[in-house]
Parts: structure tokens; C-alpha cells; sequence
């Protein structure tokens, strides 16, 4: 089962927020059992249509995806999902 | 005049009361957060917040309890398939403007946004729907395009108390439409204004009102600071006619205020044209006309006059009876307790700033 882990960022909106194993077997099945979790998470990390927020990169095991728009890129059981915001602004 | 101020920053809502003849700050919400409109609603006195997390996309909460206690609500989002241009996905990348659907329709919000939606709540803002006829109109896709910002943004919204399904709306950039039936309909309401960065001056749409505000006593009488001058209407829109000063300063900028009891008292905020966007030769003024624009005066007294780059936003100059207040781009806050003849500063190391409104 893989595990997601959270940016400290998001602890600022999610302050329970944790690692978490998800049973999902895509992206976007992982965010949207994240969501029951910590419900409102999903719409920090994704827009409206399902996007990457701009701002916002997901790494699994080390390697940033590729497919910021369906979240089509593959992951294993052992695999851990990396939820981190891009530096930028002031 | 209402003793309460509520600023929208760069880097959170902070409100000012005002007590034993001072600005005094009462509360400060959501730090280090952009908040693009702090808004209250004065027919129930909720506090609404309009965050832009860049990372974390835009975000909307209120306050029951003058902002002790915020509650996230679902921001306004476009519908799955909906689309700025052919092939680009439109999603809300800013809220640029709220207002109440006024005392007929307790439970109605609008809300404008960037790119170019705007958005209608029946349930006080429990939830919003896109207003599926504008974003429909036949001139949106090839006709709107962005104006300070990437995409078209909604940053005015004008309803009128007599009829509250009468509303006029601002476009940056498209111009100015009214609906007269809450919004199933639109008219496209340009003729007379300029838009002298189009290769068709005269383009049915592409205007850019930077800020369109009505007279409260008489709505049929609209002001707009415009990209291209200042611009009034006294028919409801249907005509507009350039009152700026040809040569300044009262020409270019980005907030226009009316005066509540004056239909042809009004405020403009200068900055020096579009090219440079500072302190019209580094001093900040407020200019004020009490003649529908016939003639204005420059108000300088308390104002710094050197080595200024300030300028105000379109949300950013507010009046409520004699009183005025404007935050600036460099994070200065001055207050008028004369209709701009003396001015105070409040504060000189705010954030910038985005918005001021006079509450309860």
C-alpha cells in the first residue's frame, strides 16, 4: 500500500494532517480517499478541473510526475507519494 | 461615517476601528495571506475573505463574529468541461469582486472572478453557481481578453437598489454590461467610451473599466475610472462621456469613489499613465470633482509630496459620509475626516494594499 505524505505547509489548513497509506491504484483514487481523510484537501491540491495546481508538485519515490493534467503516472505498493508545494513569491 | 475599516492586503485582512478619535486595529486574519477583497456584508454584518494562496488556489471564508471565527466556504468553481479559450481549461484564479443581491433577496451573493465568470449564490454563500449566460455571451472567447491580469477578470459589480435584478458589471478587459433580469440577459453597454489600445478604438467589446461605481442617490448616474480617462454616465450606462482633465492629473488611474449623498461628487486616486504606474511626479493626491466632472481640484494636504511611488487600487478608495480612506500599492493608509481637504496617515508599513471598505 502506498503512502502519502503531506508538505508541513498543508498543516497549516490540515493540523492533523499526517502520512497516510492509501489503497488507491491511481492518483487521483490516492486524493480522493486523501479527501475523505482530510475533507477540502483535494481543492488545495487540485483545481476545479482536476489540474495540478500550478504551484503544487507531487513526487513518487524521488521523481517528480509527469502528467500534471489526468495524474495518469504509475506507482507500487512500496511507492511513497510526495505532496509538495514549489518555492516562489515573497 | 462608519467606524469601521476592513482591508483587503498582500499579507492578510486587517480591520481598523475607530475609537476616542483614532484608527485603532481590532483584527488581523489569515497573516501572510493574500486577500484580494475583504468584504462585509451590511445587511447581516458577515465578514467575507477572498484568498489567493498562490500554491494552494483561491479560497473563501467568512465570519459571523466580526472575524474572531472564520468558516471555510467552497469557493466559486467552474464546471467541469468549461473552457477561458478553445483547449484551456477555465478554473477561478482570483476573486475580484462581492456584492450583496441587496435587501429584496437576503440569501443572494455575486461574485466576480478572474477568468472572466461570474457567480451567483441564492443560499448566503453556501454555494455557487456560474452564471451560464455571460459566461456564454457570444463576444466572450474572442472578445474579452486579460487587462492587469492574464485572463478577462469581473472586478465591479453594480446592483441596483430601486430594482436588484438590474445589475451593471465591470470587465477588465471587455467593458461594461447590465442585465436587467438578475442575470439571464446581457447587454453590452460601451458606446462612448475609448479604448485607444485596440486597433479598433471603437470594438463593440475589449474595454477596459478599471472600476465602475453607481451614485447611491441616484443609480442611474455611473462613474468609471478607466484605462483610458475617467468616464460618466447619467443615463444608466447606456452613454458614457470622457470628464477626465485632458492633461491630468485627474486622468489615468484605478479607483473612482462616489460621494453618498452627491450623485456629481467623486474621487479619483491619479497615477502617472499606463507606461509608469507611480506617484504622478512622486506626490500622492487625491482629486475630487463637485460638478459631475466638470472641473477637479487636486487635494494634497497631508499627503507626502516627494519621493513617492504609490498608487491605489481599484478596490483600494472608500467614502462613507465626510470620510475618505485609500490604502496603497507601497502599504500606506491615510484617512480624510473632510471629503479629501485634510489628510491623516494611519499607518505607513502595511502590506500592499488590495482593498478598503467602510463597515459597521
Amino acid at each position: 500500500m502506498p503512502t502519502v505524505k503531506f508538505t508541513y505547509a498543508l498543516r497549516r489548513f490540515f493540523p492533523g494532517l499526517k502520512d497516510t497509506p492509501s489503497k488507491g491504484n491511481t492518483l487521483k483514487e490516492v486524493l480522493k480517499e486523501i479527501e475523505t481523510t482530510y475533507p477540502g484537501i483535494r481543492s488545495y491540491i487540485l483545481d476545479e478541473q482536476g489540474s495540478l495546481r500550478r504551484h503544487v508538485n507531487i513526487f513518487i519515490d524521488g521523481t517528480l510526475i509527469n502528467d500534471r493534467t489526468k495524474l495518469n503516472d504509475s506507482f507500487n505498493d512500496h511507492s511513497e507519494i510526495y505532496i509538495i508545494q514549489a518555492l516562489s513569491g515573497g | 461615517m462608519q467606524k469601521t475599516i476592513l482591508l483587503g492586503t498582500r499579507k492578510g485582512l486587517i480591520a481598523y476601528h475607530f475609537e476616542k478619535n483614532k484608527w485603532k486595529v481590532e483584527n488581523l486574519s489569515f497573516e501572510g495571506a493574500p486577500v484580494s477583497i475583504a468584504y462585509a456584508d451590511p445587511r447581516n454584518d458577515t465578514w467575507w475573505a477572498c484568498l489567493d494562496y498562490g500554491h494552494w488556489g483561491v479560497k473563501l471564508h467568512r465570519s459571523a463574529d466580526r472575524g474572531k471565527n472564520w468558516e471555510e466556504i467552497t469557493a466559486p468553481a467552474y464546471p467541469e468541461g468549461e473552457e477561458i479559450k478553445d483547449g484551456v481549461p477555465a478554473a477561478t484564479r482570483y476573486i475580484w469582486a462581492m456584492a450583496h443581491g441587496g435587501k429584496n433577496y437576503l440569501s443572494r451573493l455575486w461574485v466576480g472572478t478572474d477568468p472572466g465568470g461570474l457567480f451567483l449564490s441564492e443560499d448566503e454563500g453556501n454555494s455557487f453557481q456560474l452564471v451560464e449566460s455571460l459566461w456564454k455571451h457570444p463576444t466572450r472567447k474572442e472578445g474579452w481578453f486579460g487587462g492587469g491580469r492574464d485572463q478577462p477578470g469581473i472586478h465591479s459589480i453594480v446592483v441596483d437598489p430601486r430594482n436588484e435584478d438590474r445589475i451593471h458589471i465591470g470587465i477588465s478587459c471587455a467593458g461594461v454590461f447590465e442585465t436587467t433580469d438578475a442575470g439571464n440577459t446581457w447587454e453590452i453597454r460601451n458606446k462612448g467610451m475609448r479604448a485607444e489600445f485596440l486597433p479598433d478604438p471603437d470594438a463593440e467589446t475589449g474595454y477596459d473599466p478599471h472600476i465602475l461605481v453607481a451614485a447611491p442617490t441616484n443609480p442611474d448616474i455611473l462613474w468609471q475610472q478607466n484605462h483610458c480617462g475617467i468616464f460618466r454616465s447619467t443615463d444608466g450606462a447606456r452613454n458614457w462621456i470622457d470628464v477626465g482633465e485632458p492633461e491630468g492629473p485627474a486622468k489615468f488611474g484605478f479607483a473612482i469613489a462616489v460621494a453618498e449623498d452627491d450623485a456629481d461628487q467623486a474621487w479619483v486616486a491619479p497615477a502617472d499613465s499606463d507606461m509608469t504606474r507611480t506617484a504622478i511626479k512622486g506626490a500622492i493626491c487625491i482629486c475630487r470633482t463637485d460638478d459631475g466632472g466638470k472641473t477637479w481640484k487636486a487635494l494634497r494636504k497631508g499627503l507626502p509630496q516627494e519621493n513617492c511611488f504609490d498608487i491605489v487600487y481599484r478596490h483600494a478608495l472608500a467614502t462613507s459620509g465626510d470620510a475618505l480612506a485609500f490604502g496603497t500599492t507601497t502599504g500606506n493608509f491615510f484617512f480624510s475626516p473632510d471629503r479629501g481637504e485634510n489628510w491623516q496617515t494611519i499607518n505607513n508599513y502595511l502590506p500592499m494594499v488590495y482593498s478598503v471598505q467602510f463597515v459597521a
